[in-house]
């Protein structure tokens, strides 16, 4: 009836991963979910070009405090010379706000990877073959989910590298840590989705024809099960930020001389506050709000548009 | 009315008029997207936010289609009710189905609880349910479908409704039931002289019940006619072709007549097959299947009938070694494939063909058409690269799809075309036995019509062993050699075709057939008439 032809032009209408990327998302909104979209996207994409360009955007290095043999001058307010100010130990703010955008950038990429394919694999084989492999995985990956992100996150860390480490020590500890808080996520939504997907003629259909459990794992259950994950990664990339983050401002971070990182300096800037010092907090702070915006908005908006009951349509006429 | 959609805004049906007077019952038929739903339940205000409507719906004298929702609430019930498909999802599992009834009383009459209570156990005989005492107090799921849709034409009735919709009311439910219900509506067009709009696609449902048919296509009205004059001279070539497509119980199949018999080889051989699935804690296993033996040569169809639990597809499942028997063994041209590990079964699985019910979820839908007929031919590493496009493409031209199809994906082809691709892929590695579970019972009838032919064709052009299940016994007149009848996993009747439908001899088998509605008014009431007296 109506409701059949309702969902073959919803299929038809979702937008396809070929072509460039965002513009059929971009395409399938109106009104304020596009501009919510538009706005996230901007931000997401600011904030990896900095990333990406951060030797040719930055006026100095992260861990530099002086230039020409002259030392910077410590707590200096925003000028000419230093955009931003300088830090309590000289260093200019401007240059490690765009080197502490590489760092997180290259934690959420390492990070995500890891978590995606460790959690879509193990959620993949616990979905479909169940029984007591299931049960025992989805208990670990309960137990880990109970526990706070942030703990969790220290945890790792601690056990990894003793607390403290290098540039890529320090961003592959930092990775797991977080990976730890994400696999559970990525586990849990695809084991669930394998477990409805299953039951599927189609899949039935592939055991018929008398194809391997790898295969049909892989090329007929896989490819139907990762439709959410879009929405999961990019608010995920967020909270990776915000954990990130938190580390540096606890002190389980990498070492201001190795990498630039925006916890890390915010807890720097924590005695500056009470001496009328804004400017060391402020522009890490900053930061930190537009990227996990950015990325907030891009989740969200991407979840409104794939979710058919949430996308709002032009009007008839 | 026009409806907004991603695609943008559709017609979805245009110009529509019609009229039902009291005591009538009109029957509103078409395919599916004819729009006949829409247009019916536009007259009760239940279209989606997305649907704008232009026109009008007169109730009596009034004008209906511009009402406010608040206006509607009060209209909804009393002077217009609806009896919807689904009667397990149009009941709240939470609520004794007495309360649902009372509920519909009291919200249009200003009565106690004690009145509403009586008025809903009144109600509950008129629609025939036994106890209704007793039953009042049920939930509605230890109701069976045929009681539950009994309790929603119930709850439809509860205020004595001018005009009573019913959306295809015994679509979702067996034929023995189908007949049943069927009997109730009409029974009550005649004690309450409501008027009655039948929305259905099924001919023979018309033939049974309709005085008045409009036959709607692609939102458009084709033909409005006295139901006598419908079937005996359809004025338009659309009603004309519909009417053809339509199979016929007791019409059989000039084409498909048993050739002289010769001895061939055994295809599938099932002995004493029985499938139990254990039941909850403390009641004892349920037996879906109990002791069955049949089984098929090369080149002939067995068709597996049965009512909706009867465990047909079990068996289906069983053959395909989707499900392990309990006991019995099920052997594959000599094969005994319950023994062997799901290894050992994957040379077995080229031998045989699967095609499901539901096309539309039984292509991996992000695969490409072309993929999804190549995979048996991959898993099986039969061919590859260019000689298996070639493949594919001679398999879809045998199944009569467009060179193009190959590249497209699922959801861009028709419910009639995706069979096809299935029929296809089912059919990729020439496999020695097909197993068809309901195949055509998702489709249209004209589609219908043309993938039985398609299936016809290609079992005298490639000579497989067929078992068919279906529940729909005309379809299976068309088709079969044999017929075998399941009732509650046993086997009831098994024989040759015309023996089976011609002349039943277990009196389940009798009561089956006779349910089955004809799409003929002349010939539907006098097989009524005869079979009066099976369904007391």
């Amino acid at each position: 009836m109506t409701t059949v032809a309702g969902a073959d032009t919803l299929v038809v209408e979702q937008p396809k991963s070929r072509g460039f990327p965002g513009l059929g998302l971009l395409r399938s909104t109106h009104g304020l979910q596009r501009a919510t979209l538009v706005l996230g996207l901007v931000l997401v994409a600011g904030f990896i070009l900095v990333a990406l360009f951060a030797p040719l955007l930055a006026r100095y290095g992260f861990a530099q405090t002086s230039a020409d043999g002259v030392e910077f001058v410590r707590q200096q307010a925003p000028s000419a010379q230093h955009w931003f100010g300088t830090s309590v130990r000289g260093e200019d703010v401007y240059s490690r706000v765009i080197y502490g955008a590489r760092t997180a950038l290259m934690v959420i990429v390492l990070s995500l990877i890891i978590s995606l394919l460790l959690g879509v694999v193990l959620g993949l084989v616990s979905g479909y073959r169940g029984g007591w492999l299931d049960r025992v995985l989805v208990l670990v990956m309960d137990a880990l989910y109970a526990m706070p992100s942030l703990l969790l996150a220290i945890v790792v860390s601690i056990v990894l590298v003793a607390g403290q480490s290098g540039t890529l020590g320090g961003i592959l500890s930092a990775s797991v840590a977080i990976m730890a808080v994400f696999v559970p996520q990525y586990f849990r939504v695809v084991r669930n989705a394998t477990l409805a997907v299953k039951v599927e003629p189609f899949v039935d259909a592939a055991r018929v024809t008398g194809a391997s459990t790898t295969r049909i794992l892989f090329r007929h259950i896989l490819s139907n099960v990762t439709s959410s994950l879009p929405v999961i990664i990019t608010l995920n990339g967020a909270e990776a930020i915000l954990t990130l983050a938190g580390l540096g401002f606890l002190g389980f971070g990498i070492e201001p001389t190795k990498a630039a990182e925006w916890g890390y300096d915010l807890n720097k800037a924590l005695s500056d506050i009470s001496n009328g010092i804004w400017w060391t907090a402020v522009f890490p702070g900053t930061a930190i709000v537009l990227a996990v915006l950015g990325m907030t908005l891009v989740g969200e908006s991407i979840n409104e548009v794939l979710n058919p009951l949430l996308r709002t349509r032009r009007a008839a006429n | 009315m026009t409806f907004s959609t991603d695609a943008g805004p559709v017609r979805a049906v245009e110009d529509v008029t019609f009229d039902v007077k009291p005591g009538e019952v009109l029957a509103v038929v078409g395919e599916s997207g004819s729009g006949k739903s829409v247009s019916s339940r536009a007259a009760i205000g239940l279209l989606p936010d997305t649907a704008r409507v232009t026109g009008t719906v007169l109730l009596g004298d009034r004008d209906v289609a511009g009402l406010s929702d608040k206006q509607f609430t009060a209209l909804r019930g009393k002077d217009i009710a609806m009896v919807f498909q689904e009667p397990g999802a149009a009941l709240d599992p939470l609520f004794t189905v007495g309360y649902q009834i009372s509920e519909a009383i009291r919200a249009h009459t200003d009565v106690d609880r004690k009145q509403a209570r009586d008025k809903a156990i009144d109600l509950l005989r008129l629609v025939r349910l036994p106890d209704p005492e007793q039953r009042y107090g049920f939930y509605p799921h230890q109701l069976s479908g045929g009681q539950k849709q009994r309790v929603v034409i119930a709850c439809a009735i509860a205020c004595d409704p001018e005009v009573i919709l019913a959306d295809e009311p015994t679509t979702a439910l067996d034929v023995t039931v189908q007949a049943e219900i069927l009997e109730l509506l009409r029974d009550l067009r005649d004690r309450l002289g409501s008027a009655i709009v039948l929305i259905t696609h099924n001919m023979g449902v018309v033939a049974d019940l309709a005085d008045r048919v409009v036959v709607m296509n692609a939102g458009k009205v084709i033909e409005i006619a006295a139901v006598a004059k419908l079937f005996a001279e359809p004025s338009q070539e659309y009603t004309r072709t519909l009417l053809a497509a339509v199979p016929h119980l007791g019409q059989g199949n000039p084409e498909h007549q048993a050739g002289p018999e010769t001895k061939t080889e055994t295809v599938l051989e099932i002995d004493g097959l029985s499938v139990e699935f254990p039941g909850a804690i403390g009641s004892a296993a349920f037996k879906a299947v109990d002791d069955v033996t049949f089984s098929i040569d090369r080149g002939k169809t067995l068709g597996l009938v049965g009512e909706s639990g009867s465990g047909k597809s079990t068996i289906g499942r069983c053959v395909a070694a989707l499900q392990k028997p309990t006991t019995g063994t099920v052997k594959i041209l000599g094969q005994d494939i319950t023994a062997m590990s799901e290894k050992q079964l994957r040379p077995v699985r080229a031998k045989f063909g699967f095609v499901f019910q539901d096309p539309a979820t039984s292509l991996n839908p992000r695969l490409r058409v072309g993929d999804c007929v190549a995979e048996p031919l991959k898993v099986h590493k039969v061919v590859r690269g260019a000689e298996c496009t070639a493949r594919v493409a001679q398999l879809l031209d045998a199944v009569r799809l467009p060179k193009d199809t190959a590249a497209r994906y699922p959801h861009e082809l028709s419910g009639g075309q995706r069979q096809r691709a299935n029929l296809a892929r089912a059919l990729a590695l020439s496999p020695d036995l097909l197993v068809a579970d309901e195949p055509t019972s998702a489709l249209d009838v004209s589609v219908q019509a043309s993938v039985l032919d398609l299936f016809e064709e290609l079992q005298r052009e490639w000579a497989f062993a067929c078992l068919f299940i279906s529940h729909d016994l005309a379809v299976v007149d068309r088709l079969a050699d044999d017929v075998a009848v399941l009732r509650n996993g046993v086997l009831q009747e098994m024989g040759p075709r015309d023996q089976i439908l011609r002349n039943p001899q277990t009196e389940y088998t009798q009561r089956l057939v006779a349910a089955v509605p004809v799409p003929d008014p002349e010939e539907q009431r006098r097989r009524r008439e005869a079979s009066a007296g099976l369904f007391d």
